[in-house]
Formats: structure tokens, C-alpha cells, sequence
């Protein structure tokens, strides 16, 4: 059983993971002149897109938290607005913080935003696919010994990395290496997006080695 | 409680640090004191007599030689670049590119040499042109009379062609302007400051060198370009790029002799060479090695040049140049004349009597100098001045004699020749030794002391850490760890100054005292050593605990090694500031602190929710983020961002030309200053220290308003329109001095009633008997909250009077001290605000606005250091069964707490709108009530330093808050758990609210946790200014070493000097608070 979950873990998180790089060349062919640095917004766009689109797939066909006890249609469509307006609020309140954190108030309204809703992408909708849209659930998995499952131990560990890469993305700014990726914010993002990929390559492996340790609480 | 003790402590570790920075100082920083005097024409330097008669017109001191000359500057042509080698097969891409120079060298020997021209260390450009300009050896700090602008106050070769009718033109690189400025006839300038462009310069020179040539509207024309040092920064020296760069100087120079005249002197000269990778600032021989070349088309030697070029210094140039042209050497020059050019036509004899004038009057002038220097300052050691002024006299002495015989014709030219040779040399041995001392006190790194000093705050800091780790502190502490190591020093100290005495050396403070400091640390150690042989070892959690704020510290440390960093360094504390909290607030919440515990039903569902102080805790972060963020308003701009623009609140409000938004913004001022006197007002209120009839408390209800009455005032008349008040004129100059004196005389009769009587306490004697207890509570009398407490009181006293009457039969009764539970930091809240008054004063107006943010900063950092406090230690912790280990551990700070203050200090350093370099720095806060003079130094640096520091120092007094406030702040935890408590339990509660009373109780503690206090303090702050010492030492040859390493080291040391005696300052004015406490106490038992 145990091993099972752990297969279909590292299947999708390598899809995931796979994904990412994909946004950055696949556009090209479509696209005139598309690349990460010359054209960010649009990649921006197209990594959201994509990312969003196979999270919730994934959640879809692999189903890793119990389907919810009441599911009528009106019940499920709630849900649905629901998460929906988490996603928002969570994308208004990270643009809040980075702007809280230092980056420019007026321009580059755009940039922020979408920044903001990358990294929306990568940790508020991986929690709503995972936990559904339910707070409590989610101040419980975002503590020590909170993960009951190997998805959530993951989940922890992709939305950690890919914070911290924002965090770390921000560090190379202030030089004076007249680099293109220095422009705000695509150090950041792409600091988001290499944590993400990074976390999800490493929860997987952290959770191989720490197997034994792993004891979850059964519900 | 020991007082003396802790500050003798903390003081001692200050003198360590003080006596680091010191010697950092003395081996990196060297000083120079720029004279004002400047030479004229009609100086006494009397020219031989038998020169006087045939001075032809426009010559000064001596006949010119040339009436024009063109100075072409290559910036970083290193000697190797102008060398050419025809035998050499595979030139590298920097050799032999300066073809055309050869060519003329060996086709014309006597027109054309070229030299090795040795440029003296900091080899930065600005330097550089400063020696260029006024043969003197500039230093890192020139101590003139204007540190405003970067313009050279120094007699200069510029100043004395300007003074004596001549026309300079200059073209290129725009450094030039800000150090001359208005100086040039015409110019045109460049911007220099983009490293990558290679370009824009040369070019724009070029387009206005040859037409500029040919106008002849000039006597002494200077191009400087930039392009091959640009080149060397970018690529390196190694790199074809710099061939292509040196070819087009090279056709430069080729054109530009064609357009020359045959009355003009070419003179090309590189400021300084470069390393192989292209950098320089430091001594290193790659450095220090450029290429002078000077051609002319009429001859200009008499010999043929030598075999391997001489090496000549570069402030040489200066006289040869004045003297060629016929100016007079700049007063302050201490370079020699380069004599070969000098010989004229005539024969040997005849031309070794010219070389001997010119070196006769370069001498006098070099004399002149010395002494008056030596006048001014003491750096140039006396003993080899007396061995100078003894060459000088006797050269002089045998010229007078030698000329004498020369007139009377009574030596024949043959035997006069070696006389005059000898005497020649005996000059310029004068002359070289005389540079040689300047330069062995002006332009040296001392690596010995560079390390020595690094390895004294290194230590400091070490020893700040183990000291701050001691947990149990008793009185062997202090003295094994004290008094032993201060003997230890004392004895080195005087054992030193003996021996300086006997070995009849002259006593160098500085290396005394430093000796001391180390003796005395190694003392330290070897007393800790001894007391603590095992180390105890920390545990893993330990260690993560530190971890995180640790960590920070390291980024903000790790960031004053890299230039981009330190110019940014506004934004880089408030991110780091930003993380540390939100950081903090993550562990909370994954130790899982911030939730509800899990009753049984939750955990079946699986749920966790917050607790609601929890969510007050996130508020308080929230409001924390907005201040950081908002603070970044008021930045003010470096020159190395040039799409920066200062914030407009930096300007006086007297600027606006708007009266609308003038007003609007007095107005907005005014009610913040208002705003403050009625919050900090309502804060002592709330905790009962504004109920006394103290003068203290007096002044606080009536002085801060008069105050706050005389800073708008001040406000108001500054910053009225000129012309607007027409026959008041007089009344204002008046008013514009006499309020901010009102404001100084006001605070410090403030600080002066806080140091005298720093109770701020009330009490209600309802004792009948003698009795001896107290019980200390907030509130109003008469007010809501008093009654809630009095009743309690009064059952208690009822209950008491009746047990005892029942036990003893004796009756005693209770004395109610208002606001005993916050007396400690209500002193420090009044010192605060009063500083902050005054601060604020010598601001301009706007900024009134940063320090209200400032304030509230502070205070709500204080609340989340409290609510983190309450939130990690566990819940028993607050309440009433204290046990004493938890409550030593409740004493000490946590470092984040400290590090976050400190991050926040630096943060308001750039958000009062400061920059650590010297143009940022506000000079009109030294004119804050008085008139555009001042008799002293001391009271402007004393004001400007104040301006600077603002920051600094409201949050070093403001540290021992962090150690008061949880006590202060205890009330609201306990009244909480009220309800879940028994009735009886309740009145034990109320006999409890011992707030800072709780310290009192514990006297050893609470000075070993003030002392602990006061050393995290210090070794943060003291691990800041390593990193900058050691980034300045590390990287002295960087490029930008005198832009931005040296000016931040300058800036952060003595940020470090007024944080610490600030710090100092705060404890000790607690330990007074402490005093008056006691005697009070003893009073109240005496009655």
C-alpha cells in the first residue's frame, strides 16, 4: 500500500516537475519570439496556466484526500466558488506581502501581480487540490507532525522550497551585473519556480529516506 | 543590585571595541590637514638676484619656458602600455600599441622622453587628479574646512593659472567638475561613472580636441579619457578590446602633435596602472607604475635619454609644469622638478646654474610648506623635520656663498661646475627625503595595524558572545571575569609606558591603549578558560533556536562584502528585518504555539484553529511589514544609482513653492508632533505614572506641549517665504534663533529633572501603622479601572486587618503606589520622547513623519518580542507559579529580539534620510538655532553627528526596553486567565501584578540580565562592524574602496561609537531609576 502511494507520488511529482521546463521551450514553436527572459509575462502566463491545469488534473485522476462525505452537485459547485475565491484572496495577499517585502508600489502592477499569482500557483493551489478549501486543515498540515499522509508530507515540502527560492530570488537585484534576469521580478520568479521544481524532486527522496521515521496519524 | 559592576563591564567591552577601531583606523584611514594658504607671485621665495631684472612679462618665481601646454590624461595607462618593444615577436593585445610615442622618442632623443611615472597610493582616479593638481599626496580624508562637496580647497596648479590670467580647457572624464568646480575657462565634461562604457568619453573628446587645438583660445588644455581604464574594468588588460583602445590613442596623439604649435609643451601622462585583472586602489607595482611621456617641438634636453627610462613620482609633475609655464608652485606641492628640462641651450655650465634656481626656489617653496604644516598638525614626526630643516639651512647657505662667488666672477666656469653639481644633489636629496617623510605618514596602508585592529573587534565580539552566554553571573564573575583582566591591561598598560619613558620614545597613545585591550582580553579568556574548562556544549535544539536569527545576521553581515550590496544596503536591512519576523512567526506556527491545543475532539477531526493571541500576533506583524515598508519613503540617493530620486520629504518645507500643500504639510506635522506628546501621555496615564505632583510628571503634562508649542513655532517661521513678513525681518531672525534654543533649554531641563527624580510613582499612604507592604498597580484613582482594584484591595485589607486583629491583635494597612509596576520604563519612555524632540529639531520638517513611524516601529516590536515571549515560553510561564529557573530564563533577551532592534536602527538610519557617504550628510542641522558661524567644532559636529545618528541612538537608549516590556506588558495575560481561576486564587492575582517589581524582587538578575542585555547589544553590533572592517581591509584595492567601503566603515564605526555610549547611557539611567526606587522604598519603611 505504502509503496503503491510512493510510486504514484514520484509519477506525479516527476510530471509536475516535467512540466515546468516544457512551458519554457514548447511556447516557442507557437510563438514568435518567445523566450523566458525576453517575453516574462507571457511565460509567466503560460507556466500558471500550465501548472494550474495539470494540478488539478493530477488531483482529479489520483485523488489523494477522501472525497468530501456530502457530494451533491450544489455541494460540490460551493466548493468549486469557493476555492476560487481562495485562490484570489491568496493572490491579493501574496502581491500585499511582496510589496510589503520591498517591490515597487505603482509600477510594474502587472509583473507583481502575476508573480503573485506564480506563487499562488505553486503553494495556495497545490493546498486546494490537496485539502479542499478548508483553513483548519491547512493550519494543521503547516505544523510539526501535521502531515498525515506522504501528499501532505509533499505538500509541505514543494510549498516550503518554492517560497524559500522566491526568498533567495530576490538576492541577486541589487547587483551591478546589468544582467536581463536581474530585472525585477524574474529573479524571483524564476528563484519560485526552480524551488518548486527543486521541492518537488526532493520530497519524494526525503520521504524514501525517512520512511521509517514516517508515522502518520490515522484519522 | 550591582550597578557598578555591570557598567564598569559594559564600559570595558566598549573600550575594547574603541581601541579595535582605532588601530583599524590609524593603519587604513590616514589623515592629511589640507592647508589653506596658496602661493602668489609676490611671495618672498626671492628669486636669485641676478634673475630679478630679466623676468620677462606673464612669468612668476621664474622665466616660462613655454607659454601653452596640452596635458593629455590616459587614465590607467600602465608604463607597459606605453612601452614599445619593436624585438618582441608576439606582442600581448597591451603591448606595443603606442607605436607612434617610440617613434617619436627615437626619432627626436632631445624633444621627446618617456618616463615611468610612480603614482603614490589610494590609486583611485579622484585621488589621483588630486595629486596631479596640487603635488601633494592625497588621503582618504583630507581634513579641509568644507566635507560638503568634493571640490579641492588645496592651492592647486588650476587655481594658480586661474590667479595669474591664464585659460584652462578641460575635456572629459566629468570628475573633474565636482573637484573644480567654476574653475575652467571652458569645458567639456563627461559622464564617467558607467564603467562598462567604454566610449562616450574618448569620443566626445575627440570631437572637440583638434577644432579646440586650433582655436588657440587656450593655455593649458587637459583631456582626460577614460576609455582604456573602462576597458581594463570590463575586459581586463588582456583582452583585444584593449588593443583597439590603445590603437585609437595611439592615432589620437598622432593627430593631435600635427595640430600642435611649436611653442606648446605635450605632456601624456597615465593617473594610475592596473592589475592584471583590470582594477586598482591599492600599492601593488602594477598599480603604481604609469607612463609619462613629454614631448616638444622645440628641444628640451640637453642629453640623450638613458638606456632604461627613469622612474619618476608622480606629484613631480606639478612643479615642472607650473614652473615651465611660469606660475608659481601650489602652496602645499612636496614633489621635486624634473631639472633636465629646465637646462635650456646654453652650455653645461650655464644650464646647471638654471637647474640650481629652480631647485633653489622648489626647496624654499617645499620649507615653506613644511613648517607651516608642522604648525598645524603633529603627524610628521618632529625629529626628522629638525634633520630636514638642518639640510635645507645648509644647502641654502652654500647657494648664498656660491652665488656670491658667481657674481663676483671670481670662479671660472670649469671649477665651477662640480660645485654647482654637489650642490644640486645636496637639494634634491632635501627635496626627496622631505617627500619621503610625507609619504611614510600620508600614503601607507599599515597592514600590521589593519590586522591588529580586525583581530581586537574579532575578539570583542568572542568575548561579547561568551560573556552573554554566562548564565549564572555571581560575584566571582565579576571578579575573575572583571577585575582581573582590567589589572591584567593596567599592568601591561604601565609596564609599556615605562619602558617608553626609559627607552626615551616618544608614547603612542593608540598602540598603548590597544596593548591594554588585548591584555586584558587574553586575561578574559584565561579566566573564563579557567572557570569553565569544559565547554559546555550546546544542544542541537539550542543550536536551531539561534539558528534562524543567526542566520540573518550572517546575510547582513555576508552583504557589506559586496559594493552593490552597501548601496542598496536601504533596502537590504528592512528585507532582512521583514524575513527575520516573518521567519519567526513561521516557527511559531509549525512548533504549533500559535494554535489552540488539541482537545480531544479536535483532534479527531483533524482541525487546528489559532488562538486569538495569536491573531493579535499577526496583526502586530502586519503593522510591522507596513511600517518597514512605508519607512522606505524617506530614502535619500547615492550618486551610484542615477535613475534615483531623493524622496521629496527630504527637502525643507521653506523649499515648497506650493503655499497650499506648504500648509497642508506644517499642519500634517504638527498634529503627528501633537499626536505623540497625547500618546505617550496616554501610555503613562494608562499605567499610572502621570499621578504624582512630581516635577518630573509636571513637565511632562505641561512641558512636552511647550515643547511641541516651541517646534512649531520654530517650523513656522522657518519655513515662511522670505519676503512674506516684510518689516518682521528682524523679529524673525530673532525667532528663528530663539526657539530652537527654547527646545534645547526645555529638554534638557527635561533630562535633567529625569536624571534627579526619576520617580514617576504616586502613592496612597492608607496605612494607619507602620506597614510593609506594597502592592504596585496601574490605573487612574477615581477612575473605572481604579475601582476594580481597589475593591479587591479593600477586601484584602478588611480580610488582613481581621485575621490579624484575630492573630495579633495589630492592624496594618497597605500602601497603593501608582504606576510602580512601569517606573523603569516610564523613564525611558519620557528620555525617548525628549531625544526624540529634539531630533526631530534638527530635521527637516517632513521628516517628523519617519520618526513617527520610528516610534511606532519600536513599539510594536516590542509587542511582538512580548506576545513571541508569551507565546513560546509555555503558558504557566507568565502567571503566577513562576519557578525560578523559568524565571532566569524570562530575564535574558532573546537575540532575535536584539537583532531585530538593531536591524530596525539600521533601517532608520537610511529612512531618516541619510546614506553612509559624506555628501548625504544633512550640514544644515548644524545651523538649528544658530547663525551662520560658530566659534568652536565642536558644537556643529555635535549637532551634524546627532542629525546622523538619530537613529542610533533613540534605539540604543531605547534597548533596556526590551528586557522591561514583557514585565510591563504582563497585566493583560494574567487578567485574562482570571476567569478560570477560583475565587480565592483572584485576590492572590491582584497581589501578583508585580510587573516590573517582579525585577526589583531578584536584584542579581535583573543587573546580570541588563548586563547580558547590553552585551548581545554590543556583540551584534560589534559582528556588523567587523564585516565592514574586515570587507575594507579585504578588499582595499577594490575599485569602489574609497566610494563606498571606506565611507560605510567610516559610518558604521562611529554609528558603533554613539550606539554603545548610547547604550550605556540608557542602563545606567535605569540603574539611577533602580536607586531611586530603593531609597524610596526605604523611605516609605522609615515612615
Amino acid at each position: 500500500m505504502r509503496d503503491a502511494e510512493a510510486r504514484r507520488l514520484w509519477a506525479a511529482n516527476l510530471l509536475r516537475a516535467a512540466a515546468v521546463p516544457l512551458t519554457a521551450v514548447v511556447p516557442a514553436f507557437f510563438m514568435d519570439g518567445f523566450t523566458v527572459l525576453g517575453t516574462h509575462l507571457a511565460w509567466l502566463c503560460v507556466c500558471v496556466l500550465c501548472v494550474g491545469t495539470l494540478n488539478v488534473g493530477l488531483c482529479l485522476v489520483l485523488k489523494p484526500s477522501l472525497p468530501p462525505k456530502r457530494s451533491s452537485v450544489a455541494n460540490k459547485i460551493s466548493r468549486f466558488l469557493k476555492c476560487c475565491i481562495y485562490f484570489f484572496m491568496s493572490c491579493i495577499l501574496f502581491h500585499a506581502i511582496i510589496v510589503l517585502y520591498g517591490a515597487p508600489l505603482i509600477e510594474s502592477v502587472t509583473e507583481t501581480f502575476l508573480f503573485a499569482v506564480l506563487l499562488s500557483t505553486f503553494t495556495t493551489l497545490q493546498c486546494l487540490c490537496m485539502l479542499g478549501p478548508n483553513i483548519q486543515a491547512w493550519i494543521r498540515v503547516f505544523s510539526k507532525n501535521g502531515a498525515t499522509s506522504i501528499w501532505e508530507n509533499s505538500l509541505q515540502i514543494t510549498t516550503t522550497c518554492s517560497i524559500l527560492g522566491a526568498w533567495f530570488g530576490a538576492f541577486p537585484i541589487p547587483l551591478d551585473w546589468d544582467r536581463p534576469w536581474q530585472v525585477w521580478p524574474i529573479s524571483c520568479s524564476l528563484g519560485a519556480t526552480f524551488g518548486y521544481v527543486a521541492g518537488l524532486i526532493i520530497a519524494p527522496l526525503w520521504i524514501h529516506w525517512n520512511q521509517k521515521q514516517l508515522t502518520y496519524k490515522s484519522r | 543590585m550591582q550597578r557598578w559592576p555591570v557598567l564598569l563591564f559594559l564600559a570595558w567591552v566598549c573600550f575594547l571595541f574603541f581601541a579595535g577601531i582605532g588601530l583599524f583606523m590609524s593603519g587604513f584611514l590616514l589623515t592629511r590637514i589640507e592647508l589653506a594658504n596658496s602661493s602668489s607671485c609676490s611671495d618672498p621665495l626671492v628669486p636669485p638676484p641676478w634673475d630679478e631684472q630679466s623676468l620677462p612679462p606673464g612669468s612668476c618665481w621664474l622665466p616660462r619656458r613655454f607659454p601653452k601646454a596640452v596635458l593629455v590624461i590616459i587614465d590607467a595607462l600602465r608604463f607597459e602600455f606605453a612601452r614599445f618593444n619593436p624585438a618582441k615577436a608576439s606582442p600581448l593585445p597591451y603591448e606595443n600599441k603606442l607605436g607612434f610615442l617610440h617613434r617619436l622618442a627615437s626619432s627626436q632623443p632631445r624633444h621627446a622622453r618617456l618616463y615611468r611615472f610612480r603614482a603614490d597610493p589610494p590609486t583611485a582616479t579622484m585621488q589621483r587628479i588630486k595629486g596631479l593638481t596640487t603635488g601633494s599626496l592625497p588621503t582618504f580624508i583630507d581634513v579641509g574646512s568644507n566635507f560638503a562637496t568634493y571640490a579641492i580647497q588645496e592651492d592647486n596648479l588650476l587655481a594658480q593659472l586661474g590667479q595669474n590670467g591664464r585659460r584652462v580647457v578641460f575635456m572629459g572624464d566629468d570628475t573633474w567638475e565636482g573637484l573644480f568646480p567654476n574653475k575652467f575657462f571652458r569645458s567639456y565634461f563627461f559622464p564617467s561613472f558607467n564603467v562598462k562604457d567604454l566610449h562616450t568619453v574618448d569620443n566626445g573628446i575627440l570631437q572637440h580636441l583638434y577644432p579646440t587645438v586650433d582655436s588657440g583660445e587656450w593655455d593649458l588644455l587637459i583631456a582626460h579619457f577614460l576609455g582604456v581604464d573602462h576597458c581594463g574594468h570590463k575586459h581586463g588588460p588582456d583582452h583585444p578590446e584593449m588593443a583597439k583602445k590603445l590603437t585609437q590613442m595611439n592615432e589620437m596623439l598622432r593627430s593631435l602633435v600635427e595640430h600642435l604649435g611649436n611653442d606648446t609643451l605635450l605632456l601624456v601622462a597615465g593617473d594610475h596602472g592596473m592589475t592584471e585583472t583590470g582594477d586598482h586602489g591599492g600599492d601593488s607595482e602594477k598599480e603604481v607604475n604609469a607612463a609619462l611621456f613629454v614631448y616638444s617641438k622645440t628641444p628640451l634636453f640637453d642629453t640623450d635619454p638613458p638606456e632604461e627610462p627613469e622612474a619618476i613620482p608622480q606629484v613631480n609633475l606639478v612643479p615642472t609644469v607650473a614652473l615651465l609655464l611660469g606660475v608659481p608652485i601650489p602652496y602645499s606641492n612636496i614633489g621635486e622638478v624634473m631639472a633636465e628640462l629646465f637646462s635650456g641651450d646654453g652650455d653645461a655650465a650655464s644650464a646647471a646654474l638654471q637647474q640650481l634656481s629652480v631647485y633653489h626656489v622648489n626647496a624654499k617653496q617645499v620649507d615653506r610648506f613644511l613648517r607651516s604644516y608642522s604648525q598645524v598638525a603633529q603627524d610628521l614626526p618632529a625629529e626628522q623635520l629638525q634633520r630636514l630643516q638642518e639640510l635645507f639651512s645648509s644647502a641654502v647657505e652654500e647657494h648664498t656663498q656660491l652665488l656670491a662667488q658667481v657674481q663676483g666672477a671670481m670662479l671660472t666656469p670649469p671649477e665651477m661646475e662640480p660645485r654647482l653639481r654637489s650642490l644640486i644633489s645636496r637639494f634634491q636629496l632635501y627635496l626627496r627625503e622631505a617627500r619621503a617623510v610625507c609619504t611614510q605618514s600620508w600614503a601607507r596602508f599599515h597592514p600590521l595595524r589593519m590586522v591588529g585592529g580586525c583581530a581586537l573587534i574579532a575578539a570583542s565580539c568572542l568575548l561579547c558572545y561568551v560573556a552573554s552566554e554566562l548564565a549564572a553571573v555571581s560575584d566571582s564573575f565579576y571578579r575573575s571575569c572583571l577585575l582581573y583582566p582590567l589589572l591584567w591591561g593596567l599592568v601591561v598598560a604601565v609596564l609599556l609606558g615605562l619602558a617608553c619613558t626609559f627607552t626615551q620614545e616618544g608614547l603612542d597613545l593608540l598602540l598603548l591603549s590597544s596593548c591594554a585591550a588585548a591584555a586584558s582580553q587574553l586575561g578574559f579568556f584565561w579566566h573564563w578558560w579557567g572557570r569553565h574548562p569544559k565547554r559546555a556544549r550546546l544542544r542541537l535544539r539550542a543550536w536551531l533556536v539561534l539558528a534562524f536569527p543567526m542566520g540573518i545576521l550572517l546575510f547582513r553581515c555576508g552583504a557589506m562584502f559586496s559594493d552593490s550590496f552597501v548601496v542598496a544596503e536601504a533596502r537590504v536591512a528592512p528585507f532582512l528585518l521583514a524575513s527575520l519576523v516573518t521567519l519567526l512567526v513561521g516557527k511559531l506556527h509549525w512548533d504549533g504555539r500559535l494554535t489552540v491545543p488539541e482537545g480531544p475532539r479536535q483532534q479527531l477531526l483533524g482541525f487546528s484553529s489559532y488562538r486569538k493571541e495569536s491573531w493579535y500576533l499577526l496583526c502586530l506583524v502586519a503593522a510591522l511589514l507596513l511600517c518597514v515598508r512605508l519607512s522606505g519613503f524617506f530614502h535619500q540617493c547615492r550618486e551610484e544609482i542615477p535613475q534615483c530620486r531623493p524622496s521629496v520629504f527630504l527637502a525643507p518645507l521653506a523649499s515648497l513653492r506650493n503655499t497650499r500643500a506648504k500648509n497642508l504639510f506644517y499642519l500634517l506635522c504638527v498634529a503627528l508632533l501633537a499626536g505623540m506628546v497625547y500618546a505617550v501621555r496616554s501610555w503613562l496615564r494608562h499605567y499610572g505614572n502621570l499621578n504624582s505632583s512630581d516635577p518630573l510628571v509636571l513637565f511632562v503634562r505641561w512641558g512636552f506641549p511647550l515643547v511641541v508649542l516651541c517646534i512649531a513655532c520654530y517650523w513656522a517661521v522657518a519655513s515662511s517665504a522670505e519676503d512674506s513678513l516684510g518689516k518682521l525681518q528682524e523679529l524673525v531672525q530673532v525667532a528663528v534663533v530663539a526657539f530652537p534654543w527654547a527646545v534645547y533649554g526645555l529638554t534638557s531641563v527635561g533630562l535633567l529633572l529625569l536624571l534627579c527624580h526619576p520617580m514617576t510613582v504616586f502613592a496612597k499612604d492608607t496605612r494607619e501603622s507602620a506597614g510593609s507592604i506594597v502592592t504596585p498597580y496601574q490605573g487612574v484613582p477615581s477612575s473605572e479601572v481604579d475601582f476594580l482594584h481597589v475593591i479587591p484591595q479593600i477586601y484584602r485589607r478588611m480580610q488582613e486587618s481581621q485575621k490579624n486583629r484575630l492573630e495579633r491583635g495589630s492592624c496594618r494597612a497597605t500602601v497603593a503606589a501608582y504606576g510602580l509596576g512601569s517606573v523603569y520604563s516610564a523613564a525611558l519612555v519620557i528620555a525617548l520622547t525628549l531625544l526624540g524632540f529634539l531630533l526631530m529639531l534638527l530635521h527637516s520638517e517632513r521628516l517628523s513623519l519617519a520618526f513617527l513611524l520610528l516610534f511606532l516601529e519600536a513599539f510594536v516590536l516590542l509587542h511582538i518580542h512580548t506576545r513571541f515571549f508569551g507565546l513560546s515560553c509555555s503558558l504557566i510561564l507568565i502567571s503566577l507559579s513562576l519557578s525560578p529557573p523559568s524565571l532566569s530564563e524570562s530575564f535574558s533577551v532573546p537575540w532575535f529580539a536584539v537583532i531585530s532592534w538593531l536591524l530596525a536602527a539600521s533601517q532608520f538610519f537610511y529612512s531618516t534620510g541619510h546614506q553612509p557617504i559624506f555628501p548625504a550628510i544633512h550640514w544644515n542641522a548644524a545651523f538649528v538655532g544658530f547663525h551662520l558661524d560658530h566659534s568652536t567644532n565642536l558644537l556643529p559636529a555635535v549637532l551634524v553627528g546627532a542629525n546622523t545618528f538619530a537613529s542610533h541612538i533613540l534605539f540604543a537608549v531605547g534597548c533596556p526596553l526590551l528586557l522591561l516590556w514583557p514585565f510591563v506588558c504582563e497585566m493583560p495575560s494574567s487578567q485574562k486567565k482570571k476567569p478560570k481561576k477560583e475565587p480565592q486564587e483572584e485576590l492572590q492575582e491582584v497581589e501578583e501584578h508585580m510587573m516590573e517589581m517582579r525585577l526589583r524582587e531578584s536584584p542579581e538578575k535583573f543587573s546580570a540580565a541588563l548586563l547580558q542585555l547590553g552585551l548581545k547589544y554590543l556583540f551584534v553590533l560589534g559582528t556588523q562592524l567587523l564585516a565592514c572592517v574586515c570587507a575594507a581591509m579585504i578588499l582595499r584595492r577594490h575599485l569602489m574602496v574609497w566610494k563606498v567601503f571606506a565611507p560605510k566603515f567610516l559610518f558604521e564605526s562611529l554609528g558603533f561609537v554613539v550606539s554603545s555610549i548610547c547604550l550605556l547611557l540608557g542602563i545606567s539611567l535605569v540603574m539611577r531609576v533602580d536607586c531611586a526606587v530603593s531609597t524610596w522604598f526605604s523611605q516609605l519603611q522609615l515612615r
